[in-house]
């Protein structure tokens, strides 16, 4: 049984991270992940691993790169500017099958922007990000648990697919402590690996790479790697449901707003309004058909972003003419995080009086 | 009867896509003498970039990793923390390492990687069909200097070996040529003293080797051959500029 620490979760996510086996880590100071660094800075000396402050976000994904190149399990972590610079070497990643974990603890933008807690790079992140017409696994936790429990699930799903996995948090789920039982690594069956660098000694030559010149070898390439997001989307959708046997309107966000939005689910529930939640845990694949059937027994669904509008498409998408969709977002920004009353004043407006 | 010569082991017998009168199959046969000479063939990782020489892994027989363009010293470093009993190299051009990938060579340099650089520089971008390199000399005319490098406006050609050569994580940096025998016999012996350094676990270790691009200088074999000579090493001048002692 193991004990029940209080930490952040930025360093749950660090602690998932050593518990799955990650002993290399790569990565350059940005609020407000740098608790990730910081821990790992403390700990992985000690268990024999790597830790290095790379020169920046590329450097510090191109090291992931030739680390995982080797078939060990490694992982970096930044937030939403770091992410952009990252994405060159993300999308080199998807290209050559290299496994390894990304954590974004998001912060708002365009820009500069700020450090709030901010969902506004659901794009970036889900709809691949960097060129070349990819996608990544994306997990979105709303808790410190799952800060834990996902990353250990990130090294798994990366190892399973050969693909790079990010993690999307934002400042509310990095920065907050919380109550975090640190289990131990659940046995999961992972495919042998073959393919990594080692020195071939004496054995047939091994080549990790995404440049593919051949008559017809690009597009067979792609075509394997779309395959595989098609069992991803089959084998891989995560999502969590609250109230939404009997309700009439779905509420749907994920991530730091999923909080605040069961904060007024339940309010609702306590008005005698039949309105549930749901909530995506990966983004991609998006849990399509679980939304779908939910929504469709609701008929409606208000979809809650911390931004102007970017998972509601996927919504759309994945409901069709079963319900009818509306949006509630809040740019991010110092002061701009909804309270759960504002949230209840919302879902009484979007609630329909005659299904009372 | 004697052999007493052939192809280096950890070369494949394979043609290579070069363009006639090219140095990279020089270079690459002279690292993979490095290679054969302290037997590390079957522990190597070749780190490849950007450029011409992104293929080395259909001539060099050993594993390779595909980085980035500039970011092979960073593949390198990822590579070599992981696994530190292999001998890992790049083999960059001057594009991708003294302009791109500037951040990433002087960082992995600076915090003495045990790895080795091989930076062939041949004053030119050769892939892309033969753009202004950061090593393109004053009044050099490429297809994006058409009017010849300006020193007030495109700066000076970057001395890359005597540049790492300041920095204390670096044990070894030297610039060689291999436009006569003479040049190839000492960037031979050159390239084996870098490989040694890593061989030993003595850090980074850094090779700069002068080369013609005779389709991109628009010049046959032996004029491009001539231009290093008469050109480069004035500016570039070959030498042993840091050695730390072992």
């Amino acid at each position: 049984m193991s004990k029940r620490l209080f930490v952040k979760g930025n360093e749950a996510a660090a602690m998932g991270a050593v518990e799955a086996g990650c002993r290399y880590y790569f990565g350059y100071p940005i609020t407000p992940q740098s608790d990730i660094p910081e821990y790992l800075s403390r700990v992985l000396p000690g268990l024999n691993g790597e830790f290095i402050q790379a020169e920046s976000e590329i450097g510090a994904i191109n090291m992931l790169l030739g680390a995982s190149a080797t078939g060990a399990r490694a992982m970096t972590s930044s937030s939403s500017p770091g992410i952009s610079l990252k994405q060159e070497g993300i999308s080199y990643m998807a290209g050559a099958e290299l496994p390894g974990v990304i954590i974004n603890i998001s912060r708002s933008g365009p820009g500069l922007g700020g450090i709030d807690a901010s969902q506004s790079d659901y794009f970036q992140c889900v709809k691949g990000g960097g060129h070349g017409g990819y996608h990544i696994p994306v997990l979105a936790p709303n808790s410190v648990q799952e800060m834990y429990d996902l990353t250990m699930h990130a090294f798994d799903l990366a190892d399973r697919y050969r693909t790079p996995v990010m993690l999307l948090g934002d400042s509310v789920i990095g920065q907050m402590k919380e109550a975090l039982i640190p289990n131990p690594r659940p046995a999961t069956e992972l495919p042998a690996k073959g393919w990594e660098v080692r020195g071939k000694g004496g054995a047939e030559q091994r080549v990790v790479k995404s440049l593919f010149l051949g008559d017809g070898e690009l597009e067979a390439h792609n075509w394997h790697l779309h395959a595989k997001y098609q069992v991803m989307k089959e084998k891989e959708c995560i999502s969590e449901e609250y109230e939404t046997a009997d309700a009439c309107l779905i509420v749907a966000g994920f991530g730091s707003v999923s909080r605040i939005a069961h904060t007024a689910v339940t309010m609702a529930r306590a008005e005698g309004m039949k309105v549930g939640l749901f909530r995506p845990v990966t983004l991609f694949p998006f849990p399509e058909k679980a939304l779908a059937q939910a929504a469709g027994r609701a008929g409606k669904v208000l979809v809650v972003e911390l931004n102007t509008g970017q998972m509601v498409e996927d919504v759309r998408l994945s409901v069709g003419a079963a319900a009818q969709v509306s949006f509630y977002g809040r740019p991010p920004g110092a002061g701009s995080l909804p309270s759960p009353e504002e949230l209840l004043e919302v879902i009484r407006k979007n609630y329909d009086e005659s299904a009372r | 009867m004697q052999q007493v010569f052939q192809r280096p082991k950890s070369l494949k017998d394979v043609q290579t896509h070069f363009c006639p009168g090219c140095h990279h199959g020089t270079i690459h046969r002279l690292v993979a003498d490095a290679m054969d000479l302290y037997g590390v063939q079957d522990r190597t990782i070749g780190v490849a970039s950007v450029g011409c020489s992104v293929f080395l892994y259909g001539y060099f027989d050993i594993d390779v990793v595909e980085a980035p363009h500039g970011r092979a010293p960073a593949v390198a470093t990822g590579v070599k923390r992981a696994r530190p009993d292999s001998f890992v190299f790049t083999y960059q051009g001057d594009g991708d390492l003294a302009a791109i990938g500037t951040a990433e060579i002087i960082h992995a340099a600076n915090r003495g990687e045990d790895i080795t650089v091989v930076f062939v520089n041949n004053t030119t971008y050769g892939m892309t069909g033969g753009q202004m390199a950061p090593t393109t000399l004053v009044g050099q005319k490429t297809s994006t200097s058409p009017y010849g490098r300006d020193k007030s406006k495109d700066g000076s050609p970057i001395r890359m070996a005597e540049l790492l050569a300041q920095l204390g994580g670096v044990a070894y940096s030297a610039r060689v040529a291999v436009d006569s025998p003479k040049h190839v016999l000492e960037a031979k012996k050159v390239i084996r003293e870098a490989f040694g350094y890593q061989a030993q676990g003595k850090g980074f270790s850094f090779v700069e080797v002068l080369s013609a691009c005779p389709t991109n200088w628009g010049m046959n074999p032996l004029k491009a051959n001539a231009r290093v000579g008469e050109e480069m090493i004035p500016y570039f001048p070959l030498g042993v500029f840091k050695k730390e002692e072992a």
